[in-house]
């Protein structure tokens, strides 16, 4: 009877925390049915190996665990696939630049605003939106290395073997994924809601 | 005199390594006079956090059962 109770709850807390596990795939694989996959894939391990977890707290934590394995899996046959290609540094980035004057002043039109507290952010589901729609925005190589970094919380030693890329080149690239992103979010978040 | 984008690297930089001294030094000195990018910093700063917001168990979470929590904090799955 316990365990049967054990795996209905299981299986509840499973389906209560899905939609988080395809939203985290997605912003890494960029790609829904990849996502999709991923997360299933995730899940039917979770339940295959349930023996194996023995906490009786941190489940979803547990099966999250599960899911970076199997988005980093994916990503893996992406870079085999050709789908991703390391920065050109030498390559001007013209978002970038939209932001700053010749002199490496901010442009009037660019200066950072406050957004409040981060807390207050993260309650606002348009903030949510419109974090999404700015990953998206983001050129492949610049959404890969800010996810596995931000999102997945690698170090960029860490990064540097998974993509196959220097560490210079993974601050860069780091650099502008955030001043990109921060400047897509300043437009879509803060001017809408104002 | 540090200008604003090379401050902002230095910004992004610190969130991915530790800066050198004169690193930390002229980035403190220019947050001190550019308002701008004390903003900056903070929107980073915010961006640095936003994975936590993914972690099914970090705050926020439906429940969590603490019930019967000794103050062991066992670390989470591998």
């Amino acid at each position: 009877m316990t365990s049967t109770s054990t795996d209905d709850d299981r299986h509840r807390r499973l389906a209560a925390v899905r939609p988080r596990l395809v939203a985290f795939a997605r912003l890494h694989l960029r790609d829904a049915a990849q996502a999709e996959d991923a997360v299933q894939e995730a899940l039917v391990a979770a339940i295959e190996k349930q023996d194996a977890f023995a906490g009786r707290s941190g489940y979803e934590t547990w099966v999250f665990g599960i899911l970076k394995y199997k988005i980093l899996d994916a990503m893996r046959t992406q870079k085999r696939h050709g789908k991703w290609q390391p920065l050109d540094e030498e390559m001007e980035d013209e978002a970038i630049d939209r932001q700053f004057q010749r002199n490496g002043r901010w442009l009037e039109s660019a200066r950072p605003g406050n957004w409040g507290e981060p807390e207050a952010a993260f309650e606002n589901e348009r903030f949510w939106q419109v974090f999404d729609a700015c990953m998206i925005g983001l050129p492949d190589n610049l959404a890969r290395v800010f996810s596995l970094r931000e999102l997945m919380g690698l170090s960029t030693d860490d990064i540097c073997h998974e993509v196959g890329i220097k560490e210079n080149n993974c601050w860069v690239m780091l650099h502008r994924a955030r001043l990109r992103l921060r400047a897509c979010i300043e437009r879509g978040w803060l001017e809408e809601s104002a | 005199m540090m200008m604003c984008k090379e401050a902002t690297r230095l910004m992004s930089l610190k969130r991915d390594r530790s800066l050198t001294f004169q690193e930390r030094l002229s980035l403190r000195l220019h947050l001190a006079m550019c308002g701008a990018c004390r903003n900056c910093d903070r929107q980073f700063e915010l961006l640095h956090r936003v994975g936590h917001h993914y972690e099914p168990t970090s705050e926020g979470d439906g429940e969590r059962d603490e019930e019967n929590g000794d103050g062991d904090p066992d670390s989470p799955g591998r």
